[in-house]
């Protein structure tokens, strides 16, 4: 075998309406190497493996596959050269079984018991348990990207391009993950890697490219680096990482006791028996894998679905059976993970947004009537002290990049001084230096002695800031623990994670990073 | 390759010129039709669109109907474009018409031969009444037991046909109309007659009604929590239910409010053009209100232009049947057309054309 790199992609360029995705890109992928691409939110990472892949057409550049040129017209193209991809988003059907769903993506699949034998055969060569006959929508998200791991192994592929594989999956199940991929490289496949987890780069890739607004910026050994030295490479400036304090503790502001609700849609979870208190000062971190009853929690605290008075009170008044502007007087604020139709409506204004949520305590309304122009200075206030990145607060909120309306929304609520903030995955899919902006706002909310519940899967960004840690599995929550002297093995087993026990379906809508 | 490529932000100017280039392709492809039909294309576009305001013949009938007929449209459209933007979806707007007609004209006549000056208060507010109760039903079923309210109003327009003719045949009908159906003209009722306010204007309490209720839907959709929580269920249902909506409240107030302005454009219309309860009075304004909601893209400035609008291609199209000769279904056509293009266009506000070589992803 010849030293030749497998894939060059070669001064690669395309653009969309007011951006340049992918600027003049080069680099190459050698044969049996891992190889990470790095970079911020739109930083162009899913448009290039999209080029790579044939899904999107390059406006310039080429590209040679074991030197010969390649430009496929489409995936399929792709597929026959020996590419396969696992995507960001999962496209399964949820109602029908794993095998029959890698059928649905052949182009002649075998009969039906042949396939759940290649199946059978590959999951147990590559250390991946999955039942073919299972139906997908009985799976945790760790499965569901198993089913899409094996569609794409059965093809026996030389390049496997992953895209964000990591934040949807239990510690435990990265491992497994992990030792899959590492069996790959040493079978002299290759492997482009996409991730905002520094860390996990680290430790699985062999070099790293990292683009910054379209542009490679640089190129390097991963594990010669520090995380904070990658990060910096990717932001293109230092930042300053959130520190957490040392700070007494006040009375108990929001206490969650004998929680019980059925579940908000067929795949969802349903909560039960779920107790927690949250002093003033105070940062529960709430883990576990989404689709475990986070956004059921969630919506029990906003007051978007309602309980029993006494499951949910605020400063000791059972506020369980109350709506989600009763809860605002009263200083319970939300913010839920879906940025986009949830938290904020993506075809309204910045001003028409900040009117959304603010209205009750920045007294936005008057007799039934909209101060527009308090509205808009309000907005206006949050895009200055949360830094947040746009033209001006009449644009839209989708026209935001992912990490920019997260401080929005995170800093919407923040300035509306509440008694307590509950967040759900306040990080999802944010960049680094705007993940460190909301961790630290996050802290010095804390400092002020708010009652902060932070939701979340990044196990990492719970360990850095929380006070206390209780993890959320099956619609059942652990005893909150100080986070301090906390192992992440410990941390891994309360989640539930442990391998091939399916913890709980999800839902995979919810958790799309809609950027 | 040619695809269509979402912008970033819906474009200003397009918002703008969909419709002025909506009406220009409708008149462009009205006039092939008319040519195909062996008409001139010009003559026809002409007599629909423009002698009804400017020929001197025809003007002295058509212009005082352009608002009595447009004034309806007008009432009934603002109401339900509440209900289109948060997804409430009344089509049975018709039969709110009715039961407010009805109900406007039950009272007059019961208390028939009323000389008080109230009379005309306590029709309107029955008319309104009879309206929103109609509409109650299918938002108390739909709130109640989740049935689609598409469905259900729609079904209540007949109801309401065959109660209409009921009354037409029974109860409301005219004891001195030698056995004919109908009821007693209100026209010759001066307490419960919506006559003309100015002579030879077609400016009757409707057409005022309707003129206030665009300048307070204005309002109300740009300057009240309303219009923002129904814009919001619209476009982000489950951002609305963060920012503390009541779904079946908005349900039961957008269905209350169209069925009410329903009723009272069919209560202004039974006390004044049309006069009668008939077994069939209704003509279909409460379904074609569906269309000039559409047509004015659910905004009440929209909504005024395209209700006069769509009144003119009625009037125009009448004189160019009699006229012309051009058949009803072409003039029927041509209405369809204009939201046909009207939708078709709008897509640019949302979407651009991008050439793309090669094969599309
Ligand atoms: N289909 C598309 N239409 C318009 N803009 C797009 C499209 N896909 C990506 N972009 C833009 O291209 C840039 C790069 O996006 P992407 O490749 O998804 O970045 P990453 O995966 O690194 O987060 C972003 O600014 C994004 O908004
Ligand atoms: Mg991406």
């Amino acid at each position: 075998m010849s030293d030749a790199p497998l894939l060059v992609v070669d001064g690669i360029t395309r653009r969309y309406p007011g951006v340049v995705a992918n600027d003049h890109v080069s680099f190459d992928v050698g044969r049996a190497e891992i190889h990470a691409l790095l970079g911020e939110n739109g930083a162009g990472k899913s448009t290039l493996v999209k080029i790579i892949y044939g899904l999107v057409q390059p406006d310039e550049g080429r590209m040679l596959l074991e030197g010969t040129p390649y430009a496929p017209a489409e995936p399929r193209e792709a597929r026959a050269a020996g590419i396969a991809m696992v995507f960001q988003h999962f496209s399964l059907f949820e109602a029908l079984s794993v095998a029959e769903n890698i059928a649905l993506g052949m182009e002649d699949p075998p009969p039906m018991n042949a396939l759940a034998t290649r199946i059978r055969e590959v999951s147990a060569a590559y250390g991946l348990p999955l039942d073919p006959m299972r139906l997908v929508g009985e799976l945790s998200a760790g499965e569901r990207q198993r089913v899409e791991i094996i569609r794409c192994l059965l093809q026996e592929p030389r390049l496997l391009i992953m895209d964000e594989p990591t934040s949807v999956l239990t510690p435990q199940e990265v491992e497994i993950l992990f030792r899959t991929l590492r069996r790959l490289r040493e079978e002299g496949r290759s492997i482009l890697y996409i991730s905002h987890k520094l860390e996990e780069i680290r430790a699985l890739c062999d070099r790293a490219t990292i683009l910054r607004l379209g542009k490679v910026v640089a190129s390097c050994d991963p594990r010669a680096c520090s995380a904070r030295e990658l990060a910096e490479m990717m932001v293109g400036s230092s930042f300053t990482q959130p520190e957490r304090t040392q700070r007494p503790f006040g009375d108990v502001v929001l206490e969650v006791k004998d929680l019980d609700l059925p579940a908000g849609s067929p795949f969802g979870t349903s909560l039960r028996n779920v107790s927690f208190k949250v002093r003033a000062g105070e940062i529960l971190g709430i883990g576990g894998v989404a689709g475990n009853g986070q956004e059921e929690l969630l919506a029990a605290l906003s007051g978007e679905r309602t309980t029993a008075a006494g499951a949910v009170r605020l400063d000791k008044e059972a506020i369980g059976r109350l709506p989600p502007n009763p809860r605002r007087a009263r200083g319970l604020l939300s913010a839920p993970e879906e940025r986009l139709g949830h938290a904020a409506a993506p075809d309204m204004t910045l001003t028409e947004n900040a009117m959304m949520t603010g209205a009750v305590r920045r007294h936005l309304v008057e007799r039934g009537f909209l101060r527009w122009q308090a509205a808009r200075r309000f907005a206006e206030e949050i895009v200055q002290r949360f830094d947040v990145r746009t033209a001006g607060v009449e644009h839209v909120a989708r026209s935001l990049s992912g990490g920019n309306l997260q401080k929005f929304v995170i800093g919407r609520e923040i300035l509306q001084a509440p008694r307590a903030l509950v967040v759900n995955q306040p990080t999802w899919g944010v960049d680094a230096a705007a993940a460190a902006a909301i961790r630290q706002a996050l802290i010095d909310l804390a400092e002020k002695g708010v009652a902060v519940v932070v939701i979340s899967q990044d196990l990492d960004e719970l360990l850095e800031i929380s006070d206390s840690f209780a993890a959320l599995n099956a619609g059942r929550l652990s005893e909150p623990r100080p986070t301090e002297g906390l192992g992440i093995d410990e941390i891994g087993l309360l989640m539930g994670g442990v391998h091939g026990a399916a913890p709980a379906s999800r839902n995979g809508a919810g958790q799309e990073e809609t950027v | 390759m040619v695809t269509l490529e979402k912008r970033p932000e819906p474009s200003e100017p397009w918002r703008w010129l969909a419709p002025l280039l909506a009406v220009a392709l409708t008149l462009v492809a009205g006039g092939v039709m008319f040519a195909l039909l062996g008409k001139d294309p010009v003559a026809a576009i002409r007599m629909i669109f423009w002698d009804p305001l400017f020929n001197e013949t025809f003007a002295a009938y058509a212009r005082p109907q352009l608002l009595v007929k447009a004034a309806p449209l007008i009432l009934i459209a603002l109401g339900l474009s509440f209900g289109f933007r948060a997804n409430i979806w009344n089509i049975g707007a018709e039969g709110q018409y009715i039961m407010g007609a009805l109900a406007a004209a039950g009272v007059a006549l019961a208390l028939y031969p009323l000389d008080a000056w109230w009379l005309f208060p306590l029709m309107i507010v029955a008319g309104a009444l009879g309206g929103f109760l109609w509409a109650m039903i299918p938002a108390f079923l739909r709130t109640r037991f989740g049935t689609n309210e598409i469905l259900v109003s729609l079904m209540l327009v007949y109801v309401a046909e065959a109660f209409q003719a009921a009354m037409a045949l029974g109860p409301m009908r005219n004891p001195e109309g030698h056995g004919f159906p109908g009821s007693r003209n209100l026209q010759d009722y001066p307490a419960a007659h919506n006559a003309e306010l100015v002579a030879g204007t077609g400016m009757h309490w409707g057409v005022v009604t309707a003129f206030l209720a665009v300048v307070i839907g204005y309002i109300a959709l740009n300057r009240h929590l309303f219009g923002f929580q129904v814009r919001l269920t619209g476009q982000a249902p489950r951002a609305a239910r963060f920012a503390g909506v009541d779904a079946d409240r908005l349900v039961v107030i957008c269905l209350g409010i169209s069925g009410a302005l329903a009723g009272l454009a069919g209560m202004f219309e039974i006390s004044g053009p049309s006069g009668q309860v008939s077994i069939d009075f209704n003509i279909g304004y409460g379904f074609t209100a569906i269309i000039v909601a559409f047509l004015g893209r659910l905004h009440p400035i929209g909504i005024l232009l395209a209700g006069l609008l769509m009144a003119l291609s009625y009037i125009g199209g009448e004189l160019a049947q009699f006229g012309l000769g051009v058949p009803a279904a072409a003039i029927k056509a041509l209405q369809g057309m204009l939201l046909f293009f009207l939708l078709g266009v709008d897509v640019f506000t949302n979407y651009r054309l991008r050439w793309k070589p090669g094969r599309a992803g």
